[in-house]
């Protein structure tokens, strides 16, 4: 770790030019509990480091009023979870959010750098597509807006161009009665990697679901938006036949790997009961809204 | 490359050092300011023997560059006793030998003080969770567990 250049930009602007200026050489800097490791291991060896805590645009919080914020890219966990209001709006992207490592990581890390880290088991992602949060993103060419799910495009990678950094992420309005709901499957009971994730997020109407959305990650090369999943749940009342409709939705999206946390065939099986149990508790935290 | 110069503050006190731009905070507080109270373990992340406060924040000190210190509080075990005077949880760990080698201690006792200045009154899960960031090679886990109730439960008498 020699000879790096260390640049903290107080404005957007700034930081895209360096950042497309160093075309290529560079990293973007949020909490580092990714890049520092990964700087340490010689994975990533950048000629600069692009600091982006002190743009106060990406560490902002804004209610934007009826459920809807905008969380700035490097916000951290912990900050997320200080906020007085965030939490009962979208508890489980809360949850997602703050199920990122240990209390010591969710000091630093941020969704912003979840998301960019590009793991198909990042535990915010999926929370953050049954949300239906949309991506702000700045670069070279100005700035532009992407529902979450597109920003992924395999292990290890994103869809964003040379240049571009993600700004912040919007969560749309709640109706009355939404609740959304973050479920992981680990071997361990703490701090591990998720061997299936899934967000799902519901709003209902007199006990009937009138508008659903399931995320589902660690199950296949990117985190999936589960569509079939979420048209098995519009219009019921959560009865069995339409769960096990949803989690066989769930389980046919599915293209897993084998590897020590888990088996091909116990991912999709997990994939199922955790779309169902993510479910319940989503219909009662709706059911209090 | 020449040395970038930090002015933070470490404990409560105003101080300035110069570092590499790729250097960790931990390298910093054990190199150029001294401060060799917190430890390293792992060096990514996992085990939270490096864990400071920054801004009250629990952080793995290893995880964080030194320049990103900039302007912040800084908090690290050299600043939780009084002078002679232990913090609770100190005490109680010596009285009720919570530590073996002592490598993650300094570590644990500052992520338990960050936990019970959220948590006064924390469930044994709860602690275990709060800790969960911390790994203690000798202990088992149970010792620590049991001190940070017992230092919990002695708090709040004090308070009341």
């Amino acid at each position: 770790m020699t000879d790096i250049r260390y640049l903290a930009p107080s404005t957007l602007d700034e930081a895209v030019r360096a950042f497309a200026a160093a075309s290529g050489a560079a990293r973007i800097l949020a909490g580092g509990t990714d890049l520092l490791v990964q700087m340490r291991a010689g994975i990533a060896k950048p000629g600069t480091i692009i600091d982006i805590k002190k743009i106060p645009e990406l560490t902002a919080i804004e209610d934007l009023g009826g459920g809807a914020y905008r969380i700035g890219a490097a916000v951290s966990g912990a900050v997320l979870a200080e906020h007085p209001t965030f939490r009962k709006a979208w508890p489980g992207v809360l949850e997602a959010v703050n199920l990122i490592g240990s209390k010591q990581v969710q000091g630093r890390a941020s969704p912003g750098g979840n998301l960019c880290n590009g793991s198909p088991a990042g535990d915010s992602v999926p929370a953050m597509v049954a949300a239906g949060a949309v991506v702000t993103i700045q670069g070279p060419n100005g700035r532009r807006d992407l529902p979450v799910e597109k920003v992924p495009a395999g292990p290890g990678r994103t869809t964003l161009a040379p240049g571009e950094i993600v700004v912040a992420f919007t969560l749309p309005q709640r109706p009355k009665g939404s609740g959304d709901a973050y479920l992981r499957m680990i071997p361990r009971t703490e701090m591990d990697i998720a061997v299936v994730g899934m967000g799902v997020n519901l709003t209902m109407e007199g006990g009937v679901v009138k508008a659903a959305r399931v995320g589902l990650g660690a199950v296949a090369p990117t985190v999936l938006l589960v569509e079939d999943a979420a048209k098995a749940l519009i219009g019921t009342k959560l009865d069995d036949a339409a769960l096990e409709a949803a989690a066989a939705a769930c389980r046919a999206a599915c293209k897993p790997i084998n590897d020590k946390r888990g088996t091909i065939a116990y991912r999709i099986k997990v994939a199922g009961v955790l779309l169902k149990r993510t479910a319940a508790i989503a219909a009662r935290r709706a059911g209090g809204n | 490359m020449s040395k970038i110069h930090v002015s933070t503050s470490v404990n409560g006190e105003p101080v300035e050092f110069l570092c590499d731009a790729s250097a960790s905070m931990l390298d910093a507080l054990r190199g150029p300011l001294g401060l060799t109270g917190t430890k390293e373990g792992c060096g990514t992340g996992d085990c939270g023997a490096c864990s400071i406060t920054v801004d009250g924040r629990l952080v793995c000190s290893c995880l964080m560059l030194a320049v990103e210190a900039e302007g912040h509080e800084i908090a690290t075990i050299e600043g939780m006793a009084q002078g002679e005077t232990l913090h609770p949880l100190q005490r109680k760990f010596l009285e009720m030998a919570a530590l073996q080698c002592g490598i993650c201690t300094p570590g644990v006792l500052i992520s338990a003080r960050a936990l019970l200045e959220k948590n006064p009154d924390p469930t044994e899960e709860e602690v275990r969770f709060g800790l969960a960031g911390n790994l203690c090679r000798c202990t088992g886990y149970d010792k620590i567990v049991r001190a940070v109730l017992e230092t919990a439960a002695e708090m709040r008498e004090t308070v009341r």
